[in-house]
């Protein structure tokens, strides 16, 4: 099956040929763009691209979803952000410190002339060109339509290519076997894993889990379409200077820094 | 005496297979050929008839897969959490077996065949257990679940 293809093309044994599974599929969509309304549990924060057709029509290459930290928010010592994304993935540490899993970490940087320290979360960039990508034997690693880089476990073989070359330490290997891991965000033995945009509550409409905790103590990410001039967070990113860690690598991260 | 004790030797052999080919025939006609003790799931209708399940459940979920994974098409009603949830056979305690158990839903049918399944490697292989209410995730529709049986039926025509 290649990348591009969007039906399975027979292969998978459902004997219908590829506009027929499109025709299923459509028939389907429907169905689930009516009932769209109702089909979100209380409580979930709506944000405008949000509903079920949009879970249910796939990622639009029209976005890039992107994030911006405004480091001199990011108060020093919190790490509301890293427990909330350990709370929402499940992962945790393993005792063993070198091999721990990683999805995102903060990050004390200190000027040694001043002396003065800033802290910020550091996670999968999601590279616009993303080297992890680019080293992958297998397929494994990949960008979707809108920007988000995943690991494609079904086709990872666990040769850490990717953790050599990601230029920002991003990913991490599991080492361990696993047992109930989150049912939204599968994880295993074997593989290498790292930040997924909380890809599963994005195609929800719902914010990542880092943003909304961060909101709740100083507020320093922001979590939007980065290819929409419109959105919000393309709006602070065009009035005011930010940056991207390492821009000189021209990997283009999709996570902007603000008074770095 | 030794030729003595090798005859019966040989009439023991014989009648215990003469035996084993009665019982089995027997047994089949009375319908007693071992099957697996499948564990029945607890919401009422399966997103496609049980044969179509049997037949085919491993394409489907491999094209849901693809799908999800690398589109980020997410079809409801037609996901691997789905059949887990669906599925999940109660350990008795309130909560639910996992793989771990052979009495958990893949497992009954995957040893019966002697299939082995990688898919809890990195999948949960039972339900979260419950948190909050306000966590819990949303219902999928029944209209979704039709139009998804309908595909379903498509795809095993
Ligand atoms: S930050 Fe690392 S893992 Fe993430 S997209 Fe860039 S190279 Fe890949
Ligand atoms: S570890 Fe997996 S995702 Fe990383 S390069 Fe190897 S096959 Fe690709």
């Amino acid at each position: 099956m290649t990348e591009g293809s969007q039906s399975c093309g027979g292969s998978c044994g459902c004997g219908s040929e590829a506009g027929k599974v499109d025709e299923g599929r459509r028939g389907f969509l429907a169905g689930a763009v009516a009932t769209g309304a109702t089909a979100l549990a209380p409580g979930v924060t709506l944000f405008a691209y949000g509903t079920a057709e949009a879970e249910a029509a796939g990622a639009d290459p029209k976005k890039r979803w992107g994030m911006l930290v405004d480091v001199s928010k990011c108060v020093d010592g919190c790490t509301g952000c890293v427990t909330a994304c350990q709370t929402e993935n499940g992962w945790k540490t393993t005792g063993k410190p070198a091999t721990d899993p990683q999805w995102i970490r903060k990050v004390t940087l200190r000027d040694p002339k001043s002396g003065a320290t800033r802290s910020a979360p550091v996670m999968c960039q999601h590279c616009a060109e993303p080297p992890c990508a680019d080293v992958c034997p297998t397929g494994a690693s990949f960008k979707r339509a809108d920007g988000i880089v995943l690991v494609d476990r079904h086709r990872c073989i666990g040769c850490r290519y990717c953790m050599m070359a990601c230029p920002y330490k991003a990913r991490s290997f599991v080492h361990e076997a696993l047992e109930d891991q989150k049912p939204h965000a599968p994880r295993g033995m074997g593989t290498v894993e790292g930040c997924t945009l909380c890809v599963h509550r994005v195609d929800k409409g719902v914010a990542p889990a880092c943003v909304e905790a961060c909101a709740k103590s100083g507020g320093a990410i922001m979590f939007g379409d980065i290819a929409d001039p419109k959105s919000e967070i393309s709006k602070v990113i065009a009035t005011y200077a930010t940056m991207q860690i390492r821009g000189d690598l021209g990997v283009d991260p999709g996570v902007r820094y603000r008074n770095l | 005496m030794s030729e003595r004790s090798s005859l019966e030797r040989l009439i023991v052999v014989v009648s215990l297979l003469v035996m084993t080919v009665l019982a089995g025939i027997i047994g089949a006609h009375a319908g007693e050929v071992p099957l697996p003790t499948v564990p029945k799931a607890t919401a009422g209708s399966c997103v496609a008839p049980p044969d179509v399940m049997r037949r085919s459940h491993m394409s489907m979920l491999q094209h849901g897969r693809d799908l999800s994974v690398r589109q980020g098409e997410r079809v409801e009603g037609g996901r691997l959490t789905g059949c887990i949830d669906c599925h999940a056979v109660s350990d008795g305690k309130g909560g639910h077996e996992t793989v771990s158990s052979p009495q958990h839903f893949c497992r009954a049918c995957h040893d019966y065949a002697a299939v082995k399944v990688d898919c809890f490697e990195c999948h949960a292989s039972r339900p979260e257990p419950k948190v909050k209410a306000s966590d819990a995730t949303s219902e999928v529709p029944a209209s979704a679940l039709a139009a998804l049986a309908d595909y379903a039926e498509e795809v095993a025509r």
